[in-house]
């Protein structure tokens, strides 16, 4: 019988958001934060944003999208504060913080996508 | 383990060199590694900064605006610009990664690497292309 | 193009020194002198008392690996013509304890080779009137790069994880029970699967990449690990969301 560890779901939220985030990252990142600001291109208008963000498919994909990215961000995060940082004597502490606060994050990102209306 | 054989791990004439905390700087590979890694914050980043713009724009039109003027002043401007370039560093050592992970057969022939790279490749240019039509085209 | 090419040796004799010293030896560098003809240029000529390690001298005992200029390298696949006009400096592979001079233990690798059980487990042996096991060219493209694998320690070298752990199981020990799992013939995954899934097992690399780079034979131990990552994850959630089945 296999000791049933977290790390190999941890690895696949990992991954998952890994491929989410460097999917669909990019171009949001681009439009919103270099093109729009720039002026290359005209932002949409509000109203177009609501009806985008009307769409139940847009929630769930950014949902889905903010939630991996986290769990992704903490992964990564905390194995790089153990090896880089050589931070052993706080590994319980770093992995209860960086989770905790994807697990947090993705509650603001449901609350925020999903109150009414 | 046969008994006759005792392996003493920490012999007291044997040279331990101790890794130094800055072992990240003393090769370019291991640097970029650390770069790679610290990708991950970038990705943080834009995930509040997308929930800062769901939330404007769900509050009105005035607070859209005030958030897309935001987004235009300096610091926030460069700090984005760096994100783009580290989200797409990210994006593109993690799909050159992705043949090592996935491998893939179709009956008894093993898909080739380059083929699951440029299937990632294509699915990025996709959904860049389908989202970037939603948001400026339609 | 000059003919002799200086090396920067390093030297560490327990009995007198209490850190790693320096020795600059002379050597010639006719074009296909390797670094080992170097070494044994000094111990034959010039300084007998230096020690290392060596045998076929043709990148297949996994005997010579030493660090050139930083760097993981077979000293008998590395051309001194390729650093001319030189220094070479030439030290012990890091990560690893040091015996004497260039010559270090890897006990410790060892150790772990044998709990990944490098051998073909079955439930049932074929009894010999069965004949042999049959094995097509396809299934034995399967494994066959992580079969490779000369164990000459230059992944675990490289590898700043294991420098940062010794507990971890390291690049070589997994993608040789990678050549194992993926053989047709083997019945052992499940077996393997304890030691692989703990913390210093997979889940302790984080894919910096570097034991592929340095690896003389190709063997790919970065992607033997991330390909079993995915499978371990994957067999994970079958043994959570079926406990009983499968």
């Amino acid at each position: 019988m296999i000791k049933q560890h977290p790390e190999p779901s941890l690895w696949l939220l990992f991954s998952a958001g890994g491929v989410l985030s460097a999917m669909l990252m990019p171009i949001l990142l681009l439009l919103f934060g270099v093109a729009f600001p720039f002026g290359w291109v005209a932002a949409p208008s509000h109203a177009h944003m609501v009806a985008l963000l009307g769409n139940p498919l847009t929630r769930v994909v950014l949902f889905a999208l903010s939630m991996l990215s986290l769990f992704h961000w903490a992964h990564r995060f905390r194995y790089t504060l153990y090896d880089g940082l050589q931070i052993k004597h706080l590994n319980e502490v770093i992995a209860a913080l960086t989770y905790g606060v994807a697990v947090v994050g993705s509650v603001v990102a449901g609350y925020i996508l999903w109150r009414i209306p | 383990m046969s008994d006759s054989h005792v392996y003493t791990p920490y012999h007291p004439r044997w040279l331990r060199r101790r890794v130094s905390t800055y072992w990240w700087l003393e090769k370019w590979s291991y640097f970029r590694f650390i770069l790679r890694e610290g990708s991950c914050l970038f990705v943080a980043w834009f995930v509040l900064y997308l929930l800062l713009l769901v939330n404007a724009v769900r509050q009105g039109p005035d607070s859209y605006t005030r958030i897309l003027e935001w987004s235009a002043e300096p610091w926030v401007l460069g700090l984005n610009v760096v994100s783009f370039l580290f989200v797409v560093f990210h994006a593109v050592t993690f799909f050159d990664a992705a043949p090592q992970a996935l491998v893939v057969h179709i009956g008894r022939t093993r898909v080739p690497g380059r083929l699951v790279m440029a299937a990632h490749y294509a699915a990025w240019a996709l959904a860049s292309v389908l989202i970037a039509w939603l948001i400026v085209g339609a | 193009m000059a003919d002799h090419i200086t090396l920067q040796v390093a030297r560490y004799r327990p009995e007198q020194q209490s850190d790693i010293t320096f020795d600059e030896y002379e050597v010639p560098c006719p074009k296909e002198w390797v670094v080992l003809d170097g070494l044994n240029h000094i111990k034959d000529r010039l300084d007998g008392t230096l020690s290392y390690r060596w045998s076929c001298r043709m990148g297949i005992c996994g005997s010579c690996g030493m660090n050139v200029n930083g760097e993981p390298k077979l000293t008998c696949a590395t051309f001194l013509a390729d650093y001319a006009p030189g220094p070479i400096r030439v030290e012990p592979l890091p990560n690893f304890p040091l015996i004497r001079d260039l010559i270090v233990d890897i006990g410790d690798f060892m150790q772990k080779l044998v709990r990944v059980k490098p051998w073909i487990v079955r439930q049932t042996e074929k009894p010999l009137s069965e004949g042999e096991y049959r094995q097509t060219p396809e299934e034995l493209d399967e494994y066959k790069q992580f079969s490779m694998c000369i164990n000459c320690m230059l992944c675990y070298a490289a590898c700043p994880i294991y420098g940062l752990d010794p507990k971890f199981l390291g690049p070589a020990a997994i993608a040789l029970a990678q050549r194992y799992n993926l053989d047709n013939r083997d019945e052992g995954a499940s077996a393997r699967m304890e030691v692989l899934s703990e913390h210093e097992g997979i889940w302790g690399c984080t894919f910096v990449g570097e034991c592929t780079k340095v690896c003389p034979k190709n063997v790919d131990p970065a992607g033997a690990i991330q390909r079993y990552k995915l499978t371990a994850a994957l067999e994970s959630m079958k043994a959570f969301f079926m406990p009983r089945g499968s």
